[in-house]
C-alpha cells in the first residue's frame, strides 16, 4: 500500500508520539503498580481510583483538566513555561501528554497484576540470603515482573496510537504538530475527497493495533515459559 | 551429641507471637547444635523459624543463636533478616525461578565478603552432589534436586546457622534419605547450628536427643 509524504509523516509522528508517551509513562505506572499491590496505606483507594479516572472518564474531559493543569495558566503549564522553558499545549509533547494520561490506568493494570503474582516468599528467600530490600526487588522482584512491564508498555502504546478525545482538547489539530493518525482519519472525514486517505490511514492504524497485541501476548507467552508459569494472559 | 557440657546455650528461643486467633508462646533453650523443634500442624513451627529469621516480628520475646542476639524486645534490638546470618531453608524450597542452578547458589555468596564465607562453591556443588545441574533452571529440578540446591544456596550465603522447615515434604522414602545424611553431615562435618523442624518423630529421633515441643 502506496502512502503519500504528508501521510507517512502522520505515521511517524503517531509513532514518535506513543513511542515517548509509553517510555515516559512505564516508570510512572510500575512505581504506581507496586504501590498498589505492595502497600496498605490510608487513600489507598483513593489513588487507585485517581489512576484509573482516565479509563471511565469522557476523553475530552480528561483534555479539558490537562488544560487547567498544563496550559499555559494553568498551576503546572504555567511554572513549566517560566521555570523550564517546556510549554505542552499545541505541542506534539502535550499529545504525548495526553497519550500518556490516557495509557496510564491500563499500563498499571497489566503491571500490577504481574507484580501481584510474583511469590512474596521469594523476596523474603532473597532477605534471608542477604539482601536489603532494595536489592531484593531490583534482583527478584522486578526481573519477574517482566511479563507484565512488556504486556503494559505494549497495551499502552496501543492505547497512544488509537488516543483521540484527549488529544485534541489539550493539543489541539494541527498538522505535522500534534494531528495523530486518529485526529487525521477525523481531519480527512470532514474534507470532500478524504475517503482514500481515510482508508489508507485506517488501515494502518488497525495493523499497528493488530501488531501491538500480537507482539504483547508473543512476549508474554515466551518470557512466563522461560520463568515455568504457563502461558499468561495479562490482557 | 552431649548437651550438657557447655554452659552456652546454642539456642535460646523466648518469643510470644499471636497469628489470627493462636497464641504462640515459646521458651526453650538448647546446648545441641541440632536441635529439633516438633509439634503437630499449625503449632506455629513455620512462624517461630520465620520469628527466629526475621521475617516476623515477635510481639515480644528475646532470640539468641550461638551467642549472637537477633532479638530482644526488652533491649529493642530486632536484626533484619539479611544482617541475621541465616541459611533458611524452606519447605518448598522457594529458589529464584528466573536464575539457573548456579545464579541461585551465588545469590547469597556474593552478598557477603570473602571473609564471612566459611565455604566456596565448588565444595558446595561436591558436598551436595549437584554439579551436573549448574546450567539448569529450577522448574526442571526435581523435588529431590531442588532441595539439594536450596540447602546449597543458603550455606553459600555465610550463615552462623541453619534453619531447616521440614525439608523432607513431599520427597519420596529414596530421596527423603539422601536429603537426611545431608543433614547429618551439616551436623558431624560442617559443625554449623541448626533447628529441624519436623513432625516426624523417626526422623528427629534419628539427628538428635534435643528437641523442642510446640503444643497446638
Amino acid at each position: 500500500m502506496l502512502l503519500s509524504a504528508s501521510e507517512w509523516a502522520i505515521v511517524a509522528l503517531s509513532l514518535k508520539v506513543s513511542l515517548v508517551a509509553m517510555a515516559a509513562t512505564l516508570p510512572v505506572a510500575y512505581g504506581l503498580a507496586w504501590l498498589l499491590a505492595r502497600k496498605r496505606f490510608p487513600g489507598i483507594l483513593l489513588l487507585d481510583a485517581l489512576v484509573h479516572l482516565p479509563l471511565v472518564v469522557p476523553p475530552v474531559v480528561t483534555g479539558w483538566l490537562l488544560l487547567i493543569l498544563f496550559g499555559r495558566h494553568g498551576p503546572i503549564g504555567s511554572f513549566m513555561e517560566d521555570h523550564l522553558g517546556i510549554v505542552l499545549v499545541f505541542r506534539w509533547t502535550g499529545a504525548a501528554l495526553a497519550a500518556a494520561v490516557m495509557a496510564l490506568p491500563l499500563m498499571v493494570r497489566a503491571i500490577r497484576l504481574s507484580i501481584e503474582s510474583v511469590d512474596r516468599r521469594l523476596e523474603e528467600a532473597a532477605r534471608t540470603l542477604g539482601a536489603r530490600p532494595l536489592r531484593a526487588f531490583l534482583t527478584v522482584t522486578l526481573p519477574l515482573s517482566v511479563p507484565g512491564i512488556l504486556a503494559g508498555s505494549v497495551l499502552g502504546f496501543a492505547r497512544s496510537i488509537g488516543e483521540f478525545g484527549a488529544t485534541i482538547t489539550f493539543a489541539s489539530n494541527i498538522p505535522g504538530e500534534t494531528r495523530t493518525l486518529p485526529l487525521a482519519i477525523y481531519t480527512g472525514l470532514q474534507m470532500p475527497g478524504g475517503e482514500e486517505m481515510v482508508t489508507r490511514l485506517a488501515l494502518i492504524s488497525v495493523g499497528l493495533s493488530i501488531a501491538a497485541l500480537v507482539a504483547s501476548e508473543w512476549l508474554v507467552r515466551r518470557s512466563g515459559a522461560k520463568l515455568g508459569q504457563g502461558g499468561g494472559h495479562v490482557l | 551429641m552431649s548437651s550438657e557440657m557447655s554452659s552456652e546455650p546454642i539456642f535460646e528461643i523466648k518469643l510470644t507471637r499471636r497469628v489470627g486467633d493462636r497464641l504462640i508462646d515459646l521458651n526453650a533453650i538448647s546446648h545441641a547444635p541440632l536441635t529439633a523443634l516438633v509439634g503437630p500442624s499449625g503449632a506455629g513451627k513455620t512462624t517461630t523459624l520465620n520469628c527466629i529469621a526475621g521475617l516476623l516480628k515477635p510481639e515480644r520475646g528475646r532470640i539468641v543463636v550461638a551467642g549472637r542476639v537477633l532479638f530482644d524486645s526488652a533491649l529493642k534490638i530486632n536484626l533484619p533478616p539479611e544482617k541475621r546470618r541465616v541459611g533458611y531453608i524452606f519447605q518448598q524450597g522457594r529458589l529464584f525461578p528466573h536464575l539457573n542452578v548456579a545464579a541461585n547458589l551465588a545469590y547469597g555468596e556474593k552478598l557477603h565478603a570473602p571473609e564471612e564465607r566459611w565455604i566456596t562453591q565448588g565444595e558446595v556443588v561436591q558436598f551436595l552432589g549437584i554439579g551436573h545441574l549448574l546450567d539448569r533452571l529450577p522448574v526442571t529440578l526435581s523435588g529431590g534436586e531442588a532441595r539439594r540446591v536450596a540447602i546449597g544456596r543458603a550455606l553459600l550465603s555465610a550463615p552462623k546457622f541453619l534453619l531447616m522447615d521440614e525439608p523432607l515434604t513431599s520427597l519420596d522414602a529414596a530421596r527423603g534419605e539422601e536429603i537426611l545424611r545431608v543433614v547429618e553431615r551439616i551436623r558431624d562435618e560442617l559443625a554449623l547450628p541448626v533447628l529441624y523442624v519436623s513432625h516426624a518423630m523417626t526422623e528427629v529421633e534419628r539427628l538428635t536427643d534435643s528437641v523442642i515441643r510446640l503444643e497446638a
